[in-house]
């Protein structure tokens, strides 16, 4: 028996047997597992790439988020100081004006009580003077009362008058 | 290690008993070690089971011959057995023609008429097609019924297949064939795959429908190495061609004399030749290595039943070795079948 030497019987059967059993499997077999199976794959391949936008654009958003909240956080910041700084400066402006109106009263006040006071001492000046001439004349009435006495003090101003 | 203790201990009973009825069976025949190796590695027109007190346990399967002489002839193998003659047609039992069907013609010459009959391999190739068609198919129903981009994997055998189909697939196929062709190819070498590997599992079975020395056939090989052949040399592109008829080599290689062309034209008719020597000759030594352990327990029980029994356990745990081991090639030589099939028709579909 010759193991090398091929039979044409089985040569015969196997072509048929192999040509059947490819036939049937490549038409309804392997195409449709394999078809199948890769349209899975693909699926899957496909969510996870869905899943991966998904994720991506969560961390975007945290992200987005994130950065929204400090921006929010930083302006309010500079609000709350922008609005301690103007109310600072308000009341520096408003101690400043009061402080001003302060001083304008006190002046306006000061310099009245400037005025009064002189008018005051005017009027007493003028009142002492008129005094001064009632009691001088009063003195010069009393003293006058002889001709000498007129004479010498005629003679007295008369004096003066040409001494200047 | 509890499981091994009691391997062990049922190997050495079974050794003992075989031990027992090998001496009695022997004692007046000499073991043709062997015809009984050839016949099972061989093909047969019956399919001998075993022998039972005496008596040939045989599956009857038919003979279909066309003789020259009488035409065509369809009788069961019971017919012929044991030297019988049926319709003019015996079995011959020497010479080129031994154990095939053959007649006398006119001048008493033996010939053997055309023969088709479902021997014992063409047998076992029709279990393994009607299995492989059933397994592969079954598991196609479940994608039909099922909406497998919703449901996932499917579960069992299904399961199964599909994995080995989708290894196969990707890691065979498209990874030697590429992206662009490989789907066109797919179907021819996953059933190459199968087939196989379902012929070699089938092959290590040693009990009916298993045991025949299916893909240790040269036939069988032949056609599928021839089928590979076609796939790589009718579908090879343009490329392909060129590099075997005019190849890129200084011009006194291949003109006047058709050095390289000669060269290229062996590598051509050697790739799948290596294919079909290559899965022959595994799976074929697999058998008569298993077989000639197995004979060793024949051979031996002449020589008294402490060599035979010692030797009977060894054989036993060779045997077991040996069996794992053709697990392991079962697998690796339909691997490299597909993968060198698939290796082939990627260079004959390779662009620059």
């Amino acid at each position: 028996m010759n193991l090398m030497l091929p039979d044409s019987g089985l040569l015969f059967w196997m072509t048929i047997i192999f040509a059947i059993v490819f036939f049937v499997l490549a038409k309804f077999g392997f195409p449709i597992i394999t078809g199948m199976v890769e349209k899975r794959n693909k699926r899957i391949a496909d969510s996870l790439e869905a899943a991966r936008i998904a994720e991506d654009a969560i961390a975007h958003l945290t992200e987005e988020q994130e950065r929204i909240i400090s921006e929010t956080r930083a302006s309010q910041a500079k609000l709350l100081q922008e609005a301690a700084a103007e109310r600072d400066k308000m009341i520096a402006q408003a101690q400043d004006k009061a402080r001003e109106e302060a001083q304008k009263i006190m002046d306006d006040a000061r310099v009245r009580i400037q005025e009064e006071k002189e008018a005051a001492v005017r009027e007493v000046r003028q009142e002492v003077a008129k005094l001064s001439i009632a009691i001088a004349e009063k003195v010069i009435r009393k003293e006058l009362s002889t001709d000498d006495a007129q004479k010498a003090l005629v003679d007295k101003l008369l004096n003066e008058v040409t001494e200047l | 290690m509890r499981w091994l203790k009691v391997i062990f201990v049922v190997m050495l009973l079974t050794a003992s008993s075989v031990t027992l009825s090998a001496t009695e069976g022997t004692d007046d025949q000499e073991v043709d070690v062997a015809h009984m190796l050839f016949g099972h590695i061989g093909d047969s027109y019956g399919w001998h089971i075993t022998d039972w007190s005496g008596k040939h346990v045989t599956i009857p399967l038919p003979c279909i011959v066309y003789s020259r002489q009488s035409g065509w002839h369809v009788f069961m193998s019971t017919k012929i057995e044991h030297g019988h003659q049926y319709q003019g047609f015996f079995l011959a039992e020497e010479g080129r023609y031994e154990d095939k069907i053959v007649e006398k013609d006119a001048s008493g010459e033996l010939v053997r008429p055309f023969d088709i009959s479902i021997t014992k391999n063409v047998a076992s190739l029709m279990i393994t097609a009607l299995l492989l068609i059933a397994l592969v198919l079954g598991s196609a129903r479940w994608y039909k019924k099922h909406d497998a981009v919703q449901e996932g994997s499917p579960k069992g055998i299904a399961g199964l297949m599909e994995m080995m189909i989708m290894m196969v697939n990707d890691d065979l196929i498209k990874a030697s064939i590429g992206e662009k062709d490989y789907r066109k190819y797919a179907p021819y070498l996953l059933t190459v795959f199968f087939f196989i590997f379902l012929s070699n599992l089938l092959g290590i079975v040693p009990f009916f429908p298993g045991g025949a020395n299916v893909t240790g056939n040269i036939a069988v090989t032949m056609v599928l190495a021839l089928c590979t052949f076609f796939a790589v040399n009718v579908f090879g592109n343009k490329h392909y061609w060129k590099e075997v008829l005019w190849p890129d080599v200084p011009l006194f290689l291949k003109f006047p004399l058709p050095i390289m062309q000669t060269i290229e034209l062996f590598g051509l008719i050697s790739k799948p030749f290596s294919l079909m020597v290559r899965l022959f000759a595994n799976i074929m030594a697999g058998h008569a290595m298993i077989l000639g352990l197995v004979a060793v327990i024949f051979v031996t029980a002449k020589l008294g039943p402490v060599i035979n029994g010692s030797m009977t356990f060894i054989t036993l745990l060779f045997g077991v070795f040996m069996d794992c081991l053709e697990l392991l090639v079962a697998f690796i030589q339909a691997y490299v079948f597909t993968m060198l099939s698939s290796v082939f028709i990627g260079l004959s579909r390779q662009e620059h």
